[in-house]
């Protein structure tokens, strides 16, 4: 089983991420020297460089949670009520699949049935429940105590040609940066950080980034690729339609500029002549929206030169993300030959 | 006998078989029957029937005829557009559960598919507040467009791929126990019957094309021509925003149904067997059309009379139809019970000239 599958099937929200910590922890023992766990729990881990001149401290950060759901409350018939942990679009939820707390049981999240109404308006998280089959409110509060995790009942797999998972977002990051370590040393000390609570306001990532202290920073993430045509539009203006962000298979995403960050110029520039170099496909983010770790790393200090390359995915905070292994491939591929050649040219402003 | 009721179910759940595309589940139906019956037949809709003779059969032989449907609600491709798959639904079908379903795409190969969503991140106001409709709704099988062009043609049946779970007690969720669940019904009738003696002739029906119109079971009683017939189908669970008279509690056991769909007789007669068994059942009043394939065998041939035994089931036409495995068992046990106790006489005491047993002992 590779650590992408375990990753992706592993559940862990914002806050709840121990089950992922446990599967990285292993991971990157035998190839780093220190390991830290923080006080919010991200996992700090310093791989030293092979070049003791005077190389930049590169941090590289992925986060561990997903979005998912805890437990709020009960109905006396033992139906338990939820709320979303990260961004969640609630149309997305009648009739699926959930898994609830450590034991992973299942739960439906009911319907009523189309024969009793056909309204179209979207019901809100508050107003859905999820069936464990408990028989009562005593039995249900006993198996998904308050605060319970749940999160989407997802197997990874392919899809076509796809891999297929829920909470691709962001462990193909951090299986990126478990592969990045286990690939390595470098001739620079890669500092890693697989941080929490991204998904509910980019947490983990600022105490990371204060405490590495790093010279410059990269953020492995999934970005959205809605490359779908609008079947509604004309055929002709089926693409135009719709800003897809990012199409899935043409390679690794380079941001320039999101609603909490602006790359560095200099180091997008020298990123983009290294993908050159080694004729490794990229793409540019077409939305500006979004934010990423990156918003609170570059802000830490006196300022982290930070940026981010991301996995183009489908269908991000679903039960089903798709990824390409193309694209895994070429960003890996792109991470490890900027590992090798940073200097502190790659991010001076001159 | 390798029988056991939950992995029956678990096989029938997940066979893929919309309305008029049911050879597949016919398949699993025969092969579970076949140590139960003596013989099948096929009507010219593709009901299968298997038929149970009396162990101790009187001169004159009676028929009784079990219907139970097989079909599921599915989606039907109407457009490829750019390697995305473009659906209706076939009646009943809910666009509102579809969105991050799993589905199954019946092409030149059957396909693993996925209901396009758009993230959260690029959803306009307008968008969050209502469920994309047939018009927006694409599935993803993961290949190049070129590919599905090869393997997928307009009008390729279109299925929900979901595994059967277990939920606490003995709970269970699925696609299409709706009807697959009065099929095991039957299939625990017929393992149950083994062990009887009955003076009837069982004609176990699994009836075809009911979710668009009670078809199959309409023509499967003009090819039994039974002498009474109870229908089987699920019937509302109480759930939250369903909790009206209509609606009966998971667990507390089958309904049987009242109303001019069904011979008061016969409803009395079943419901004495379940009083003999001291088996809790629920009334259900229907007014008028069933909406089962009742309505439909009621009218077969010169009229039969028609009874209508119901399984609860919260979430009706998702893909997480929910019931309790046991109201299962005990349909089955009613049914097989009830088979039991008729006798040469029966058909006699449905004289709409005789009274009733519950007015006889008014």
């Amino acid at each position: 089983m590779s650590y992408l599958q375990a990753l992706s099937d592993a559940a862990g929200i914002s806050g709840q991420e121990d089950a992922i910590r446990a599967l990285i922890l292993p991971a990157i023992e035998p190839h780093t020297q220190e390991i830290k766990l923080d006080a919010l729990g991200n996992i700090l881990a310093l791989q030293r460089g092979t070049d003791g001149a005077n190389r930049p401290r590169v941090m590289l950060a992925a986060h561990m949670d997903e979005v998912g759901f805890m437990v709020t409350g009960y109905d006396s018939s033992g139906l338990l009520q939820f709320k979303a942990v990260g961004g969640i679009d609630a149309s997305i939820l009648p009739g699926l699949r959930v898994r609830v707390g450590k034991q992973a049981l299942y739960g439906a999240v009911m319907w009523v049935p189309i024969h009793k109404g056909h309204s179209q308006d979207v019901v809100a998280i508050d107003a859905l429940r999820i069936d464990i089959g408990a028989a009562n409110k005593g039995e249900a509060e006993g198996k998904a105590p308050l605060g319970t995790m749940i999160v989407f009942d997802s197997t990874y797999g392919m899809l076509g040609e796809l891999w297929h998972g829920k909470a691709l977002d962001d462990r193909a990051g951090c299986s990126l940066l478990i592969d990045l370590l286990q690939s390595g040393p470098y001739p620079v000390d890669v500092l890693a950080a697989f941080t929490v609570q991204e998904e509910v306001g980019l947490r983990g990532a600022t105490v990371a980034a204060r405490a590495l202290q790093p010279d410059v920073a990269f953020v492995l993430e999934t970005t959205t690729a809605h490359d779908l045509p609008d079947p509604v539009a004309n055929p002709a203006e089926r693409f135009m339609s719709v800003n897809p962000t990012a199409r899935v298979g043409d390679g690794p995403v380079l941001t320039v500029m999101d609603s909490r960050l602006i790359v560095n110029p200099v180091l997008l520039k020298w990123i983009r002549q290294t993908a050159d170099q080694h004729g490794i496909p990229y793409q540019i983010k077409s939305r500006t929206g979004g934010g990423t770790d990156g918003g609170m790393i570059h802000m830490q200090n006196a300022g982290i030169p930070t940026a981010v390359i991301s996995l183009p995915a489908r269908y991000l905070h679903s039960p089903s993300a798709l990824l390409h292994p193309q694209d895994y491939g070429h960003q890996l591929k792109l991470l490890q030959a900027m590992l090798h050649s940073i200097t502190a040219q790659a991010y001076e402003h001159r | 006998m390798n029988y056991e009721l939950k992995s029956h179910l678990k096989t029938l759940v997940e066979s893929h078989a919309p309305s008029g595309y049911e050879s597949p589940i016919q398949a699993v139906v025969r092969e579970a029957w076949t140590p139960f019956v003596s013989d099948f037949q096929q009507d010219g809709l593709g009901s299968l029937i298997g038929i149970k003779r009396a162990t101790h059969p009187p001169v004159t032989p009676r028929r009784i005829m079990l219907a139970a449907h097989v079909d599921e609600i599915g989606m039907i491709v109407r457009d490829v557009i750019d390697g995305f798959i473009l659906f209706n639904g076939l009646h009943g079908v809910d666009n509102r559960v579809m969105p991050a379903q799993s589905v199954r795409v019946h092409g030149r190969e059957s396909l693993r598919g996925i209901v396009a969503t758009k993230p959260p991140h690029l959803l306009t106001e307008a968008e969050k507040r209502k469920y994309p409709d047939w018009d927006h709704l694409m599935i993803d099988v993961g290949l190049p467009a070129a590919r599905v062009a090869e393997l997928v043609r307009v009008g390729d049946i279109i299925t929900v791929d979901v595994p059967m779970v277990e939920l606490l007690g003995r709970k269970l969720a699925a696609k299409a126990f709706d009807n697959r669940a009065s099929v095991a019904a039957v299939t625990h009738a017929l393992f149950l019957l083994q062990s009887m003696t009955h003076t009837w002739d069982v004609y176990a029906a699994a009836t075809t094309q009911e979710e668009v119109g009670l078809r199959g079971a309409a023509t499967a009683a003009h090819h039994i021509a039974p002498d009474i017939a109870i229908a089987l189908d699920v019937t509302f669970g109480t759930q939250p925003g369903n909790n009206g008279s209509d609606t009966y509690e998971l667990g507390s056991g089958a309904t049987l149904s009242m109303g001019p769909n069904f011979h008061p007789k016969l409803f009395a007669a079943i419901k004495q067997s379940a009083q003999a068994l001291e088996m809790t059942i629920s009334e259900e009043v229907l007014t008028g059309n069933s909406g089962t394939d009742a309505w439909a065998i009621q009218v077969a041939q010169v009229g039969i009379p028609t009874a209508l035994i119901g399984i609860p089931l919260r979430n009706m036409h998702s893909p997480v139809e929910t019931l309790d495995l046991r109201d299962i068992e005990r349909a089955g046990r009613l049914l097989a019970h009830f088979i039991a106790t008729l006798d040469a006489d029966f058909l006699a005491t449905l004289d709409w000239q005789r009274p009733t047993p519950q007015e006889a002992t008014v």
